[in-house]
């Protein structure tokens, strides 16, 4: 059953995953919060990173930490797009690391 | 735009000695589509707020919604759903939420892969139901990854199957008397079994813990499936 064929295509515990960390979530985790803001689900956007210059969808973004505070970053290159912090009274959210956002719309 | 509702437990049904579905009523639902999620809002005497995202687990059905929670040991929020959180108690949920992570039964007629390791099988499961609930000749394959045959979620609703789904459970530690398969963690090689080939382009959705979700992803590259075709959703380090 080990053959090094396997082996190659990876049947590692998750610990063993690639770069070792299993503590973030998908973009899609954002939605809920992201819906206090915009009138549009903004995780079927898609966004640039500004790093790497590499496009996707938000949903497919590394969401770290957790409510109220959240970072993404690019899953090509680590860098952070995205950062936001939910307080009773406001909402903060840091875009720097995000060139374009192109949001689906139904036609106008 | 979704705001935080009120949702009131009606009922509460054991799936495995450590996962219970939560039927929930929530006046004003708006209905949803398979693979959506709720965030779950806790709020103490004291003022104290944690919230958490679950799947929705049931075909969408008037006020009614179900969560099935899996009881993370140690954990905050999951311990209380699935233990003191009793019929008549309240929770304030916002959604539902997630455009992306979803299966769209009107426009999506291409064969469908879903990869689950443990609780990750819950929104894949909302998916089955809606396709059987819309009489879909859309062809599934589902592949869930498990410990044992005691903490298989929905088992026997998968069991009595519905025509074009074929259901493969991988047991990672004990599997039951007559399987072949030795016990151990998902491989390239029950994908290639069990799964679709790669050039019949399928949509694949991969749910679980973070750590089987990047296991499984990168299977799946290397069977030659396409990234864009593939659509994750980590449950965190935990999720069962
Ligand atoms: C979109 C989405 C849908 C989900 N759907 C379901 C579902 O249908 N059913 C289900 O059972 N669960 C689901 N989950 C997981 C769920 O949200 C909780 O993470 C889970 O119930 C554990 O919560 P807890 O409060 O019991 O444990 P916690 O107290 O949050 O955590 C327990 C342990 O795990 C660690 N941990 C857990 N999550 C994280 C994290 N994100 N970052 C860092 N450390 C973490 C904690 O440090 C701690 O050691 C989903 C998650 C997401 C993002
Ligand atoms: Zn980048």
């Amino acid at each position: 059953m080990h053959d090094t064929d396997r082996a190659a295509t990876g049947t590692a515990p998750p610990q063993d995953a690639p770069g070792g960390a299993t503590d973030f979530l998908d973009g899609n985790a954002l939605a809920g919060v992201l819906a206090e803001l915009f009138a549009v689900d903004v995780t079927t956007a898609t966004s640039r990173c500004a790093h790497c210059g590499s496009s996707g969808h938000l949903a497919a973004l590394r969401v770290y930490g957790r409510a109220p505070g959240l970072v993404a970053r690019c899953p090509h290159c680590s860098e952070v797009v995205l950062r936001l912090v939910r307080t009773p009274q406001d909402m903060w959210l840091d875009m720097r690391g995000c060139t374009a956002l192109a949001v689906p719309m139904a036609p106008a | 735009m979704p705001r935080w509702l009120t949702a009131a437990l009606l009922e509460r049904r054991e799936e495995t000695a450590t996962a219970s579905t939560l039927v929930l009523d929530v006046p004003g639902w708006p209905g949803h589509l398979p693979g959506q999620h709720v965030d779950v809002r806790l709020t103490a005497e004291d003022g104290y707020s944690t919230q958490r995202s679950y799947s929705l687990a049931a075909a969408p059905d008037g006020d009614r919604l179900e969560l099935t929670v899996q009881r993370v040991p140690d954990g905050e929020v999951s311990p209380y759903l699935t233990g003191e959180f009793s019929v008549g108690d309240l929770v304030e949920v916002r959604g539902p939420v997630g455009g992306w992570f979803v299966w769209r039964p009107d426009e999506q007629k291409e064969p469908v892969l879903l990869v689950a390791g443990g609780s990750g099988i819950v929104p894949l499961m909302a998916m089955v139901r809606v396709r059987a609930a819309a009489g879909s000749r859309v062809p599934f394959r589902l592949v869930a990854s498990v410990r044992g045959p005691a903490d298989r979620l929905y088992g026997a609703e998968l069991d009595r199957g519905s025509p074009g789904l074929d259901t493969t459970w991988i047991h990672t530690r004990t599997a039951p008397p007559g399987v072949v398969r030795a016990p151990g963690r998902l491989t390239a090689q029950d994908l290639a079994d069990w799964g679709w080939p790669a050039d019949f382009e399928p949509t694949v959705y991969v749910c679980g813990p973070t750590g089987f979700v990047e296991t499984a992803a990168g299977l799946l590259v290397a069977l030659g499936h396409h990234p864009a075709r593939i659509r994750t959703e980590r449950f965190g380090p935990s999720g069962g």
